[in-house]
């Protein structure tokens, strides 16, 4: 098969890129990053591939479009040969994807009202955020990966738990786990941050909290927003 | 037809539900049914099996739960993929932008539904309306694009995407029986208007469509409902 052109719309301090270049990468598949400047306005490629959510990740293989992450890293994983990322099982497969479905559904609010919320609505949200890594983190059951001794999709979709949590923790002054929970995802979260391919596309630390200390007005916009609704 | 220890939790009224039942009816696999309460209490069996959400659908098999629905059909469609047709498709990039589209409905359509089913107001329900006119707008679309000229989102079989969104048949069925008016309207979206009737003519489709009467009486009890509560609270203000 002849290759075709990969390229990948994403975002500095986006954790659905990341998870789409992580997807590349594992596959071993050459790619061009095209990024947005989303906090200034989209550009008219991202626009023209993505008009129905504008949103990024979005890849372009040859003359395809595909968007929404989880999409994307199962289109990857199938549409290119190297280290599978799905596991091979189905029921495996169904579980992950149901965990992937219940961080992207269940825990991106509470998370995000979480650090932008007050007083009793905090507590709850607080609550809520903890119930939700409990279940998470059991779902390691001791291992190195969610998937097992190498990284697979669950851990790829959890990314933003071992990576921009802590991030987002030390922007808003807002600790949403102490240093003595849940440390089998404390763990997992140095595997996952130090794994050599992952490294290479995983946005630099400090310029991840100069990101998000820089935009704390915006992101509190959005989770009152989000509170309204 | 063996035994394929397949048990199926779910509410006779749920669209989801509805999707589950329709993957196996088009797989022609034969599983054990069991009705949750609609306004009961939770059973013992859907607690245990779907601990995180407590939701229907549940498929169990061999004593192992799925949950969610497209979960469910996707893990039919690996497991049982001797028996019946394939729902996913073949191609990647045809099972990506199936896979695209049916997470748009689940976003879109759902919330929609409820907007117009709880909506407290005129407004409210007239925003439901235009915003569910755009939403099948865009199906519309979605359906030229997939079908490629087909009868199907899947071709010239049902796939995956026609049992994601012929989940909500019945709902539609509802909706227009209740608003006067056509969800899938003929006159601007042709092709979901024929998509839905060719899918609901379907022998596998009509074994587990549930009984649109009763949604309507279902859907005016809800509203009496709502509307008493609303009643009760404007009272005491």
């Amino acid at each position: 098969m002849s290759p075709s052109t990969v390229k990948l719309i994403g975002a500095f301090g986006s954790p659905f890129a990341h998870r789409a270049e992580v997807a590349l990468r594992l596959k071993g598949v050459p790619y061009e990053l095209l990024l947005e400047e989303l906090m200034i306005s989209k550009s008219d490629l991202l626009l023209k591939h993505n008009p129905i959510h504008k949103k990024v990740p979005v890849l372009l293989h040859g003359a395809r479009t595909i968007c929404e992450s989880l999409v994307i890293i199962e289109y990857i994983d199938e549409a290119f040969d190297g280290p599978a990322i799905m596991p091979t099982d189905p029921y495996e497969r169904a579980m992950a994807r149901f965990w992937a479905h219940f961080m992207d559904n269940k825990c991106a609010k509470p998370f995000m009202l979480s650090v932008w919320s007050e007083g009793e609505v905090q507590k709850g949200f607080l609550k809520e955020v903890k119930e939700n890594l409990a279940l998470l983190q059991a779902q390691l059951e001791g291992k190195r990966f969610f998937a097992g001794e190498s990284i697979g999709y669950l851990d790829i979709v959890l990314c933003s738990l071992a990576h921009w949590l802590t991030v987002i923790e030390e922007a808003t002054g807002v600790k949403l786990v102490a240093d003595d929970e849940f440390p089998d995802l404390r763990r997992w979260a140095k595997e996952y941050t130090s794994n050599e391919i992952v490294k290479q596309c995983l946005p630099d630390r400090d310029q991840l909290l100069a990101f998000y200390t820089a935009h704390l007005e915006r992101y509190k916009m959005i989770a009152k927003a989000m509170l309204q609704q | 037809m063996g035994d394929h220890e397949l048990k199926l939790l779910g509410m006779w009224a749920s669209p989801f539900v509805l999707r589950a039942r329709l993957a196996l009816s088009f797989k022609g696999l034969s599983y054990e049914y069991i009705e949750e309460e609609i306004f009961g209490n939770k059973s013992a069996l859907l607690d245990k099996s779907n601990p995180v959400h407590k939701k229907v659908p549940v498929l169990i098999h061999k004593d192992k739960s799925i949950c969610e629905s497209q979960i469910i059909v996707e893990y039919i469609d690996e497991v049982f993929s001797g028996t019946g047709p394939s729902l996913l498709p073949v191609d990647p990039y045809d099972r990506a932008v199936a896979r695209f589209w049916a997470a748009y409905i689940d976003d879109k359509l759902f919330s929609l539904f409820m907007m117009m089913i709880k909506g407290k107001t005129t407004e409210d329900k007239a925003k439901g309306r235009r915003h569910s006119f755009a939403v099948a707008e865009t199906l519309e679309g979605a359906l030229k694009g997939c079908s490629k000229g087909k009868s199907f989102f899947g071709g010239d079989n049902v796939g995956f995407l026609d049992i994601v969104l012929g989940g909500f048949v019945a709902w539609v069925h509802t909706r227009d029986i209740l608003s006067r008016s056509k969800q899938f309207d003929a006159g601007k979206t042709p092709l979901l208007a024929a998509w839905l009737e060719r899918f609901c003519a379907l022998d596998a489709t009509k074994a587990v469509m549930p009984d649109v009467e009763k949604l309507v009486e279902l859907s005016k009890m809800r509203q009496a409902r709502d509307d008493a509560a609303a009643a009760a609270v404007s009272q005491s203000n």
